[in-house]
């Protein structure tokens, strides 16, 4: 090999000797940019593997991992069943879902899990097991955003909160707060481990850190959803009080700080558990909860369209950009509004003709019903919908503040639909302290530093005028329905309010108040951005919303905060 | 048949290359007096396009017509001179139609099938208007069109007609006593009616009276007119018809017969030609009778003479005369290798015919066999009941000279429910019938439509029975053999596993990654999907499965189909093809899958359609307070409520008749699926009500 080098180094020399153009041939010998061939430049950083898997070394390390490998595997088999076979039959027997399961139907299908520590509690407690620690942690994909999902397993101690389980729990929620991951918890417990209360309950990392970092993730944006499929007691009660949003089960999950055998002792009150804390009660009287589910599979179902409705960058891929048409015809506004005022106008049938395939996830919808709260699409730009179904009770108005927080938080647009005559009045309502709650709402809406959009589609007065987005709020745009009203109160009440005060009726005040509350006389004085058929609703808002979008979105390119986190004011409690 | 002679020189479909020379009687003059330079076609669907087709090929410019619910169908599309007439029932408006042709300068209207095809008082305003109506004299459309007429002139013909009565008096004993003397079964039938509406059998005394009621009624409802016939009724009757063309200058040939035994409804599904098992004498006096007939009324143009044919004594009635061309003309195209729409526009010109008796005659014994079959949007498991729909995947046989596929629509069209149902035809032709048969049933298997129910796989039945290859044919065929052609074909346990995985591929994927589960606890990915086929004559008859899909490490599947367990299954989606290829441990599957949207899935796989339904989670019915419809019964189809036969309250029994709807032009009995007691009636007389509406409820 050398010689012959050697030898083809030698032959242009004598080849220069008997040229007469010498220079020529120093060019040819200059060495000039070879091309460099990809697999070779990736030749240079490739491993070269050295192993031969016919040593015998290599065998016997081979036969060792496997056989560690295997009884791993065996020994995973038994932690994924869960608890003891009579806790799992008696847990399928109520309908309910096994916890991984429930994880698989929660997940994105053909997606993996990504669990952890699933060997913890292993031969942790001498006499106990405590497979996988009573609970399941990892990641998944959800509606194609990656989510921690911590989901109790009842059937091992009844979800009871080992030390190792509180552990696990913060494990996962850390692991959350340092990735900014939304977090599901698929709460199924019975609280505390009360035999182990000293290592549960009194140090910094124990049960009460789990609420700590759920209300300082939720301060940092990062989203927190409960699922009740089961008891949530004492301080597990917190888990879902404390998220951001929750679902609960109907005739299964239960949500109170004591059961009933407690209360008994405490009170004497015999309660049943499902009316101290069921489902139907928390979703529409104490409003602890936002949605109700049938069974686990509905709850779950839910649990993705909460996460589809976080406005979170999802994974590229998974949105869907094709856009719905109304399944009802907006042209239909007409015959459902009319213009007498004094006829409810059922929101819903509104919604329905305004927003992408007539889709509205409706956020508490047994919870003060006379404010229709709700997630939706209009040409695929994603919203909420604040918008009157009634007079404003003190219910009403905590669900419209509680559900502007979230769109704030999750920097969707709000979009409210008018149609308010006002507060409730009266002793009740003043006891209630109807005043105190408006005024959240109110804050609320003055505070929200989302885009706002305003249709008035029927009356606008007193208070709810405020409530609900009016031009001193600063939607970006307010427009009016022909039939749409607007005024301190109806003409009626008005020259009722003024005989009252001993006023002596001016005849014509009827009538000015009427044409001053008409649609055309605001527009004339510019009290809004124009009186609009109702059957374009869907096609202004959407063109505004595409008009707001466009300067959000140069803003963030160059990197400032045009448009700044929502801080809100004092809500007074 | 002379199959010595060498493929090659057998004339192709369409075949200019073959000298055309007159018929024995004329001599060649193939100038013609009137050129047509511009024609409209009045119609829609394919026979609108397949007219297109041959006029423009002949260089003569095609203005065609539409409706509201027609802007978008291919017929509209396939001119630039596309006319708008409105109401869905515009094509049936001649005056409108002719007034159109003017203003556009057509100086010829082809009238296709239907509509105003056989309308005798249109044929004669296009001629008063100075538009030639390319079809035969009106005269002749008159004559043949009123049946009682028509047999009279053939009878002095000498064409054999069938022994009946056909005249005036509609005194319900009187025609009963008329039944007596031709001896039951008898045939009731609408002197104005066709297409099978007003059509009643009677086959003893007893039922006669109410039965002529029925046909009454239909007819009404149907054309207006109630005048009816009765005729003989044969038990194993064959439908045999002769395609006949006649010029301007006395000449008149057959073109060969047709068979089109294979009906349901009284309308046909399956034709051919030459007609099986015919022998040559009575095929050339079958002939030589529909020449008579077409002469006897001074034809001009396509005809069809339609012959009852009895199978056991070989003896054949005229029927009728169809003075148009007919849907299944592409049969007798494909024997002939003649176009047929190009002999009328020769004839509407004044030309003569292309070709001699002799020379057709030749043509059909070298040219083998012709089989069309209707693709209709139908439920053959519903007693045919019409579909309608919106078209989300189609995909036609691969095409040639001897695979045809004459369509209306292509894939994104809607079938409406204001026309007939007719999707397609789909018309092969071989050497010898069996091959044709074979090739048919071939070309079905790679036919897919997705979006509604057709009868593709009914018709892949009809192919697969050994009566039909043997050629056994008779109007009775479907009724013989409904237990087999409608057998419920099971879903194999692989075709769930596929939909199960397509399921799952269509929803995830991501890039990168892969889809398998991770680390030492991989029991997460098991998935059930619930399944559901829904017998198709309604009712709680559901048949339901689970499947169970679980991914293993690898990537692979492993399936748990009720009983069945598919294990190491590699399956790859494109997405694009809607193709789910999956390799199983013993066999490799190439299955399209095609979802809708809602709950219907259709599933292509190994030349056989499948449908299958996504079952309703438990959860669903309570959480949307759906009604349980399980109670009710429901429309089938968008339609309208004719006839309404219970009340509340009324005890009802499996099979008896609930409600009359009509639904694209035809009258369906909604029979009860089960004994019971009526507690709504839902709908009354003259509603209109969507698909999946309830008509009637039942106590619970």
């Amino acid at each position: 090999m050398a010689t012959s080098l050697l030898k083809g180094v030698a032959t242009p020399c004598r080849m220069i000797a008997h040229c007469r153009r010498p220079i020529r041939v120093s060019i040819q010998r200059r060495s000039i940019a070879v091309h460099a061939y990809t697999h070779h430049a990736t030749a240079l950083s490739t491993i070269q593997s050295k192993i031969d898997p016919s040593s015998q070394q290599f065998r016997e390390n081979t036969s060792a991992m496997d056989h560690l490998v295997s009884s791993l595997k065996e020994q995973h088999k038994r932690i994924v069943t869960g608890g003891p076979a009579k806790a799992r039959d008696k847990h399928v027997a109520r309908g309910k879902m096994l916890p991984r399961d429930r994880i698989t139907a929660l997940i994105d299908p053909g997606t993996p899990f990504l669990e952890l520590s699933p060997l913890a509690g292993h031969e942790l407690y001498p006499g106990e097991e405590v497979p996988a620690g009573g609970l399941i942690t990892g990641i998944g994909k959800v509606n194609g955003v990656h989510c921690m999902i911590v989901a109790n397993d009842s059937t091992v101690k009844g979800g009871s909160y080992y030390p190792i389980t509180v552990k696990k729990h913060i494990r996962a929620q850390t692991i959350a707060q340092e990735n900014r991951l939304p977090c599901i918890y698929l709460v199924d417990s019975g609280g505390a481990n009360l035999p182990h209360q000293a290592d549960v309950f009194p140090d910094k990392d124990h049960f009460g850190r789990i609420f700590f970092n759920q209300a300082r993730m939720s301060s940092l944006g990062i989203p927190q959803i409960a699922v009740v499929m089961g008891p949530c007691t004492a301080g597990g009660a917190y888990v879902p009080a404390m998220c951001d949003e929750s679902i609960i089960v109907e005739n299964q999950g239960t949500i109170f700080l004591a059961g009933p055998p407690l209360v008994k002792a405490a009170t004497g009150e015999e309660v049943s558990a499902e009316d101290l804390g069921g489902g139907r009660l928390h979703s529409s009287i104490s409003g602890v909860t936002d949605y109700l589910a049938v069974d686990d599979a509905h709850a779950l179902v839910l649990a993705r369209r909460s996460i589809g409705n976080l406005n979170w960058p999802p994974q590229q891929g998974s949105t869907n950009k094709s856009i719905k048409e109304p399944l009802y015809s907006p042209e239909e506004l007409g015959g459902i509004v009319g213009t007498n005022l004094r006829r409810p106008i059922p929101v819903h049938e509104v919604i329905a003709r305004i927003v992408d395939g007539s889709e509205f996830a409706e956020f508490k919808q047994e919870y003060g019903t006379s404010l229709v709260t709700g997630f939706a699409r209009i040409y695929g730009e994603q919203i909420g919908i604040v918008a009157n179904n009634g007079i404003l009770f003190s219910e009403s108005a905590l669900k419209g503040a509680h559900f502007i927080q979230l769109c704030c938080q999750r920097r969707i647009p709000l979009v409210f639909l008018q149609n308010i005559s006002g507060f409730m009045v009266g002793a009740d309502a003043e006891k209630g302290g109807i005043a105190k709650n408006g005024a959240k709402l109110v804050t609320a809406v003055a505070c929200a530093d989302v885009p706002k959009f305003t249709v008035v589609f029927g009356s606008s007065a007193g208070a709810g005028n405020y409530g609900m987005c009016g031009r001193a709020y600063s939607p970006r745009f307010l427009w009016m329905w022909p039939n749409a009203k607007i005024g301190v109160m109806g003409s009626e009440q008005l020259n009722a309010v003024m005989e009252a005060v001993g006023k002596a009726a001016d005849p014509e005040l009827k009538a000015r108040i009427d044409r001053e509350s008409e649609a055309v006389f605001s527009s004339a004085r510019l009290w809004d951005d124009g009186v609009i058929p109702p059957q374009h609703t869907r096609q202004i808002l959407g063109l505004a919303l595409q008009a707001s979008a466009l300067g959000r979105l140069s803003s963030s390119s160059l990197s400032s905060s045009a448009e700044p986190a929502t801080k809100f004011g004092i809500f007074r409690m | 048949m002379l199959r010595s002679i060498p493929r090659r020189r057998i004339p192709g479909l369409l075949g200019s290359a073959i000298p055309k020379r007159s018929n024995t009687s004329t001599v060649s003059a193939p100038a013609s007096s009137q050129p047509l330079k511009s024609i409209l076609v009045a119609n829609r669907g394919e026979i609108a396009l397949r007219v297109n087709r041959t006029a423009s090929k002949h260089g003569i410019r095609i203005t065609t017509i539409y409706t509201d619910p027609d802007t978008d169908s291919q017929h509209a599309l396939s001119s630039p001179f596309a006319m708008n007439l409105g109401p869905p029932s515009a094509y049936l408006d001649g005056d409108r139609i002719i007034k159109v042709a003017r203003e556009n300068g057509c100086d010829g209207i082809h009238p296709g099938y239907g509509f105003l095809s056989e309308n005798s008082a249109f044929a004669k305003n296009c001629t008063e208007a100075g538009i030639t109506f390319i079809g035969p004299p009106w005269q002749a459309i008159e004559a043949m069109g009123n049946k009682s007429r028509s047999k009279e002139i053939m009878i002095e013909a000498g064409v054999p007609c069938i022994p009946g009565y056909h005249g005036s008096d509609q005194d319900p004993t009187f025609l009963k006593a008329e039944a007596e003397k031709i001896g039951y079964p008898v045939l009731l039938k609408a002197v104005k009616g066709g297409g099978g509406k007003g059509m009643r059998i009677a086959s003893t005394p007893e039922v006669f009276l109410d039965q002529l009621e029925s046909a009454k009624l239909e007819a009404r409802n149907s054309f207006g007119d109630d005048v009816m016939l009765v005729e003989k009724y044969i038990t194993t009757p064959r439908h045999i018809e002769v395609q006949v063309f006649a010029d301007k200058h006395g000449n008149c040939v057959a073109l060969g017969e047709r068979d089109c035994s294979i009906q349901r409804r009284h309308q046909k599904v399956i034709e051919e030609s030459p007609a099986p098992h015919l022998e040559e004498s009575v095929r050339q006096d079958l002939w030589g009778k529909a020449r008579a007939a077409a002469l006897a009324v001074g034809y001009e143009g396509a005809g069809t003479v339609e012959f009852i044919f009895d199978n056991e004594t070989r003896e054949f009635f005229f029927m009728e005369m169809n003075t148009r061309l007919q849907v299944e003309h592409p049969v007798t195209e494909m024997v002939t290798g003649e176009d047929l729409v190009h002999w009328q526009l020769i004839v509407a010109q004044g030309g003569k015919l292309p070709l001699t008796q002799d020379e057709i005659a030749e043509r059909i014994r070298n040219r083998g066999w012709g089989i069309e079959a209707r693709i209709y949007a139908e439920n053959p498991k519903m007693d045919f009941i019409p579909d309608s729909g919106l078209l989300h995947h189609l995909k036609l046989p691969e095409l040639s000279e001897d695979v045809r596929v004459d369509a209306g629509f292509v894939a994104g069209d809607t079938v409406s429910s204001h026309y007939d149902p007719m999707i397609a035809k789909l018309i092969v032709r071989a050497e010898d019938r069996t091959s044709a048969v074979q090739k048919l049933h071939a070309a079905l298997e790679n036919y897919e439509i997705a979006g509604m129910v057709t009868n593709i796989e009914f018709i892949k039945k009809i192919c697969e029975n050994s009566d039909f290859i043997a050629g056994d044919v008779e109007t009775g065929f479907i009724e013989k053999h409904k237990a087999q052609l409608l057998a419920e074909e099971s879903v194999p346990p692989e075709v769930f596993a596929q939909a199960a995985i397509g399921l799952l591929a269509q929803s995830g994927g991501i890039s990168g990654i892969s889809t398998a589960p991770v680390g030492f606890t991989e029991s997460l990915q098991n998935r059930q999907f619930h399944f559901q086929i829904s017998s198709p004559t309604g009712g709680k008859d559901i048949q339901t499965m689970a499947v169970d899909i679980l991914q293993g490490n690898d990537g692979n599947y492993s399936a748990t189909v009720g009983e069945t367990v598919l294990e190491n299954i590699k399956s790859t989606w494109n997405a694009s093809t809607l193709m789910l290829t999956s390799f199983f441990e013993h066999t490799r599957l190439d299955t399209r899958l095609i979802f809708d949207g809602q709950e219907r899935i259709t599933i292509f796989s190994r030349g056989h359609q499948y449908n299958i339904q996504m079952a309703n989670p438990k959860w669903i019915e309570k959480a949307l307070g759906v009604k349980d419809l399980t109670h009710s019964v429901l429309a089938p189809m968008p339609c309208k409520v004719l006839r309404v036969h219970v009340q509340e309250g009324d005890k009802v029994t499996k099979d008896q008749a609930l409600v009359v709807i009509e639904s694209m032009k035809m009258e369906t009995v909604i029979r009860s699926p089960q004994d019971g007691t009526i507690a709504k009636v839902v709908h009354k007389a003259g509603d209109l009500c969507k698909a999946g509406t309830a008509l009637v409820e039942f106590e619970e």
